[in-house]
């Protein structure tokens, strides 16, 4: 390992740096996920580019999973922050503060899977309307069980 | 009139426009970013560096040298979320007006609540989700072989793109590679999508602020690509054609006139747009120093593309992570310094000769072979084989009912679109489906930083502003 990946391992010997199809991740427990991210941003992964969440439905380690991608550009290298969370409390630190850019990721994740991101400035749906009940891309969703919205041309009042 | 320096061919003599009259005014503070940003034009060969004031290394080293201030800037007043408009709170002088979702200029449904005082806009907020339609979740129910014709109405101005970043995320969780010619074909059809939706943007541009004529030259010239796209796929968007394994079909007879042709017509065309516009003194008033985003502020809100590099950020996922073999290939990233709207045109039309001389270069290095993999578990068998062959009829069967399983596992994969880097991280967990599908959508995360372009400028200036970050709103919902 070179360059902000060897910085960021250093500081964390505890953490288990690894590599998936070529990608390199680190999983962390939810709690430290702020404190590894803004070590990380410290290390030179400057730019912020993703953050989404996995709804993993069985898995013993924990229903959810927060995953954050982030970038160095100086020495081109990506590393993926991944934390679990259990179903039971889908909570997750905000990394706002660390990098303004995932405030509207954070929200999109919030609204489709219903993870709760503490410290977040503005925690509100963002691709769904506000009134809108459930959280859609979790895998206990059925697909197609919200009857489309549709009015006959006759039932029309004007 | 004068042009800028030629990208392609290097030529440096034509006077550099980005050098600014001192009428227009700028504040001082993004005139220190600009100083921290290095040269407009990377020519490969005599970048016009002034060393005096900017220096030939990268903008990054630049902004780790003032590391503290950049950090004390974004956790400040940089960049802050006081932006988001409380209607309660806002003081008695200021109103809220809502611009679209059904405003022309907001380039499909997006919703920008705006906080005004007089003209000045004090703040704003961008309401999206008007185009969601769930895309993520049918991507869960559809196969991996049917996966691109959904990503590919994601960024539909784009949608090669999206093939292609989908179709790499699946051959990478699958283990396999591509035959040369089918990395070649990819590279030749998302370069000349970049050319067709840059030429969208000239025209959109344009138009938004008032120079109608192209409006109509940038469709004109796209015309002759998008003739080309469908020609070789049947259709002129929403393509399906680079999937899992390599494409769909090989290129069709003739295919070197059709490219040849549009290198002679594009260029063409993108002199006449310099004629127009590079000059052109009611463009440059609506342009130059309008919508200001610094580099510290792209990186901290994950900016890519024509955006990131007109504010000196020298960041291209295809130098940075090269993909599909572009490597091979010699290109320049064009950089802007000022960050603003007039920067993000050269940008752009730096870039679109730039994919031109890509283009170019695929033409004349064509390797022969299959045009996707030999891999019967993955791609489909030749016609011809299914008759002759119980194997190839089988696997054809089997590929289009229920299509091929892929390994658990996830990756993340990126690819650079005409608006920045798309990345898709693909979640499998061993099926013919994707568990997950999560699209990161530049659109998104660049409509994310118009607040911080347009706070305290005037009204008049936001729809330049919002149309030069070009976004597309079918990928900011998907």
């Amino acid at each position: 390992m070179t360059g902000p990946l060897a910085v960021l391992a250093e500081r964390f010997p505890e953490l288990e740096f690894g590599t998936v199809h070529g990608d390199h991740v680190v999983r962390v427990e939810r709690e430290r996920l702020a404190e590894v991210t803004a070590a990380a941003r410290e290390a030179g992964f400057e730019m912020f580019v993703d953050l989404c969440a996995v709804d993993y439905l069985r898995r013993p380690e924990g229903r959810f999973e927060v995953v954050v991608n982030l970038v160095s550009i100086e020495e081109p290298q990506r590393i993926r922050i991944l934390s679990a969370l259990p179903g039971s409390d889908p909570t997750a630190p905000s990394i706002t503060g660390v990098y303004p850019g995932a405030n509207f990721y954070e929200r999109e994740a919030y609204d489709l899977f219903g993870i709760e991101f503490e410290g977040h400035p503005d925690l509100t749906r963002i691709l769904l309307p506000d009134d809108w009940v459930g959280h859609p891309l979790r895998k206990d969703t059925p697909v197609g069980s919200v009857p489309v919205q549709f009015k006959h041309p006759d039932e029309d009042t004007t | 009139m004068s042009n800028p320096p030629d990208v392609v061919t290097g030529d440096t003599e034509a006077p550099d426009v980005t050098e600014r009259s001192e009428a227009v005014d700028r504040p001082s503070e993004s005139e220190r970013e600009r100083r921290r940003v290095h040269s407009v034009w990377v020519t490969g060969t005599e970048a016009p560096v002034d060393s005096g004031d900017f220096t030939s290394e990268g903008a990054q080293e630049m902004l780790a040298d003032e590391a503290g201030a950049v950090l004390a800037a974004q956790r400040g007043t940089l960049v802050s979320d006081d932006y988001l408009v409380d209607v309660d709170a806002s003081e008695d002088e200021t109103q809220i007006i809502n611009m679209g979702p059904q405003h022309p200029s907001t380039h499909g449904v997006l919703r920008l609540q705006l906080e005004l005082d007089g003209e000045t806009i004090r703040r704003v907020k961008p309401i999206i989700g008007y185009l969601h339609t769930g895309m993520e979740r049918t991507a869960e129910v559809l196969t991996f072989m049917q996966g691109p014709t959904n990503v590919t109405r994601m960024d539909y101005l784009s949608p090669f793109h999206n093939e292609l970043c989908f179709s790499l995320a699946v051959e990478r969780l699958l283990g396999i590679d591509v035959p040369p010619r089918a990395s070649a074909i990819r590279v030749l059809m998302t370069e000349l999508n970049r050319v067709a939706s840059h030429l969208l943007w000239f025209a959109t541009q344009g138009m938004d602020i008032g120079a109608l004529s192209m409006m109509i030259y940038g469709w004109r010239e796209r015309e002759a690509v998008l003739a080309f796209f469908e020609a070789v796929t049947g259709l002129r968007m929403n393509h399906n054609y680079i999937r899992p394994g390599g494409v769909a079909a090989d290129l069709p007879d003739g295919w070197e006139d059709d490219v040849s042709g549009i290198l002679e017509q594009i260029p063409k065309g993108l002199a006449d747009y310099e004629d127009l516009l590079t000059a052109n003194p009611v463009f440059l008033e609506r342009t130059q120093g309008v919508g200001v985003i610094t580099p510290a502020e792209c990186l901290a809100y994950g900016v890519t593309g024509p955006v990131a590099r007109a504010s000196g950020v020298d960041y291209d996922v295809r130098k940075a992570f090269p993909y599909s073999g572009i490597e091979q290939y010699e290109f320049d990233v064009p950089l802007g310094r000022h960050g603003d709207v007039y920067d993000r045109y050269l940008v752009r039309l730096g870039e679109t000769r730039q994919a031109l001389r890509i283009v170019r270069q695929v033409l004349e290095t064509m390797p022969p072979g299959d045009y996707r993999s030999e891999d019967r578990k993955v791609t489909p068998p030749p016609r011809a084989r299914i008759d002759q062959s119980m194997e190839a009829l089988i696997h054809h069967f089997k590929l289009f009912t229920e299509g091929f399983k892929v390994p658990a596992g996830e990756t993340y994969q990126a690819v650079e679109s005409a608006r920045g880097e798309l990345g898709m991280y693909l979640v499998s967990n061993g099926g013919a489906k994707p568990w997950r599908l999560h699209v990161r959508g530049p659109s998104f995360a660049n409509l994310q930083a118009v607040p911080a372009m347009l706070t305290d400028s005037l009204i008049a200036d936001l729809v330049s502003a919002l149309a030069s970050v070009d976004p597309v709103m079918g990928d900011v919902d998907r």
